[in-house]
């Protein structure tokens, strides 16, 4: 008992306040990312006993999966499903630390930075195994996901080639994905998730909520067994939740991939599903490289934004931050469609200037049209609420996360052939 | 992080050697020599990840030149229609001037495979719903730039398309087009 207590406080420290051990401060996002990433390596091993990464076996190797190895669909839907939730709480999690306000320099700041790698290298480990199955939905998907590459200026065509390892997705694609999705970034999340560990510790552990938190409760309590068997019924309860909808919800297999018929519509995976919808409204250049990626460098910067007063703990900061927040995510929810609809049907700069290139009529005019828009949000609440940066910051944050997941989900649910808009039901 | 530092530093001033001789002193000579090498050590192991890295890529460029396939019969194809030739991803198309050009069936948006449009006479992607005219010229955005053309000659009656070189273009010109 006395080892196993030992191994337990080489992640956790003896004694916690015990403000922090109330479920909904956490959510346990955190050590569910952590359970989830264990669970991919479990059942990762396991399929690579099975699956063979070249055009010719793939497919049929996951069909002997599913028909003839025992359990085999099983675990292949667990780890659908895994990867699936990794993405969903790793992202949760990064918004839990974002707006309790546990990302600020000094001593969280690099920590932030860590996380937020590690959410790249969870979304590429889900992007990489995509490919896995070479199905229609893969081999497309990462076709439309590898051309995007090719609008980096100059050396765009160079890297999508590099990256395929060829014109199309081909044999050398697949074998690269399957070595990057199973060797270099399971391990190199592994380190990190040692580093990030380590890092909370140092920190003093989880952020506490606010000085003594609302009840004014300042006790100390120990690890074993307070923090430890809550982790326990938390793990527990998530690994039962996925094995249970596992036996019901089978992994997507669809026919044999084709490289002479894209599906109509041929859709990117899920979680690029925003950018692919970008893609609808801006010039690539723009929709698929610029755009994605200053909002990458936003969030990498974010601990190094002037707040004041900085405030930790405290869930958005204050009772006006909080209010900012859901009024902007209003805001976002109802623009969004509306932006969208309007440039769907009545908003053609190509057509109307045909002689301007077409980064000009189908990149420039609508960016400076959708910056005025959000000029004029920001300017509105400025005057209404006469904001601290700490609390703007906040609201422009959830103004483009809201409009990032309204935008994936009409990628999602509103597309149907030839990626027109409809309703779902009718697609 | 300071408190090491502050180590190094008495470390240093212990040994009671004049500073003109510590300059030149043994241990900053192999110390220097080992950074050479650690950094020539790091650049030979790169060099040769990447060249073995590189090898697999580079079967793709080998691919014979001039390699021109047999594709269907120039009566085959009546004018302002198209020929499907989906194995090696292009259709052949047969324009109103009676000349012949091979366009690549990858849509120049994001990679989808277009389709052809018989009663609009034009090509359809699915993904994004780019479209163009049979020259591959775009008649609708998101794509920016007309589908990639083939090599393509006649003999005997034959359309022959060198199917291992596509060729990127700006616009349509009539030097694409070969005639029968």
């Amino acid at each position: 008992m006395a080892n196993k207590t030992n191994f337990i406080l080489h992640l956790h420290p003896e004694q916690l306040p015990a403000s922090t051990l109330r479920y909904t401060h956490t959510f346990g996002l955190g050590g569910m990312a952590a359970l989830l990433i264990l669970l991919q390596i479990v059942t990762g091993i396991l399929l690579r006993f099975v699956y063979v990464p070249s055009p010719v076996q793939a497919y049929d190797s996951i069909l002997f999966l599913e028909q003839e190895v025992p359990f085999g669909q099983f675990v292949r839907n667990i780890h659908h499903l895994g990867g699936v939730l990794l993405m969903i709480v790793a992202f949760l999690h990064l918004l839990r630390v974002f707006f309790t306000g546990a990302f600020h320099p000094p001593v969280r700041s690099g920590n932030w930075v860590i996380g937020l790698t590690m959410f790249l290298l969870i979304l590429f480990s889900n992007f990489t195994g995509y490919l896995m199955p070479w199905d229609q939905l893969s081999y497309w998907a990462v076709t439309v996901v590898t051309s995007m590459l090719g609008y980096i200026p100059v050396i765009g065509s160079s890297v999508t080639e590099w990256v395929r390892g060829g014109s199309e997705v081909n044999a050398t694609t697949l074998l690269t994905f399957f070595n990057f999705h199973t060797a270099i970034l399971p391990l190199t999340l592994i380190i990190l998730m040692a580093f990030h560990f380590w890092r909370v510790r140092r920190a003093g552990g989880v952020i506490p909520p606010r000085p003594g938190g609302r009840t004014g409760d300042t006790r100390q309590v120990n690890t074993v067994p307070h923090l430890v068997v809550r982790e326990l019924a938390v793990a527990l309860v998530l690994l039962a939740v996925i094995f249970i909808l596992a036996l019901f919800l089978d992994a997507p297999l669809r026919e044999r991939a084709n490289p002479a018929y894209s599906p109509n519509p041929a859709k990117a995976p899920w979680y690029f599903m925003g950018i692919q919808e970008m893609l609808m409204h801006f010039h690539p250049l723009l929709g698929a490289i610029l755009l994605p990626l200053t909002f990458l460098t936003f969030l990498y910067y974010l601990p190094w934004i002037n707040y004041s007063p900085r405030k930790q703990g405290v869930p958005f900061y204050s009772d006006k931050g909080k209010k900012m927040a859901l009024v902007s995510a209003g805001i976002a929810l109802l623009l969004t469609p509306l932006l969208i609809i309007a440039d769907e049907y009545w908003i053609h700069f190509n057509q109307w200037m045909p002689s301007l290139p077409l980064f000009i009529s189908d990149g420039i005019f609508p960016l400076i049209l959708y910056t005025l828009i959000f000029a004029g949000y920001l300017f509105w609440m400025k005057k209404k609420y006469t904001p601290a940066p700490s609390e703007t910051v906040q609201a422009v944050f959830v103004f483009f996360l809201i409009t990032y997941t309204v935008l994936s989900l009409t990628g999602i649910f509103f597309r149907g052939p030839g990626m027109m808009l409809m309703w779902p039901w009718k697609i | 992080m300071k408190k090491k530092k502050n180590t190094q530093k008495i470390k240093k001033e212990e040994p009671a050697v004049p500073p003109q001789e510590q300059t030149t002193s043994r241990r900053s000579f192999f110390r220097r020599t080992w950074r050479w090498l650690a950094l020539l050590a790091g650049a030979e192991l790169t060099y040769m990840g990447l060249s073995f890295l590189g090898a697999g890529r580079k079967k793709e460029k080998k691919k014979t030149e001039g390699n021109f396939t047999d594709i269907a019969s120039v009566t085959e194809i009546p004018k302002g229609s198209v020929f499907p030739y989906r194995s090696g991803r292009l259709y052949v198309c047969h324009l109103e001037d009676d000349g012949f050009i091979a366009v690549s069936l990858v849509c120049t948006h994001l990679g989808c495979s277009i389709d052809w449009d018989k009663d609009k006479g034009e090509f359809l992607c699915p993904c994004h719903h780019s479209m163009f005219d049979i020259r591959g010229e775009v008649l609708n955005p998101p794509a920016t730039r007309p589908l990639d053309y083939y090599p393509l000659k006649i003999e005997n009656g034959r359309i022959l398309v060198d199917l291992g070189h596509p060729v990127k273009r700006k616009h349509f010109s009539k030097s694409q087009e070969t005639y029968a």
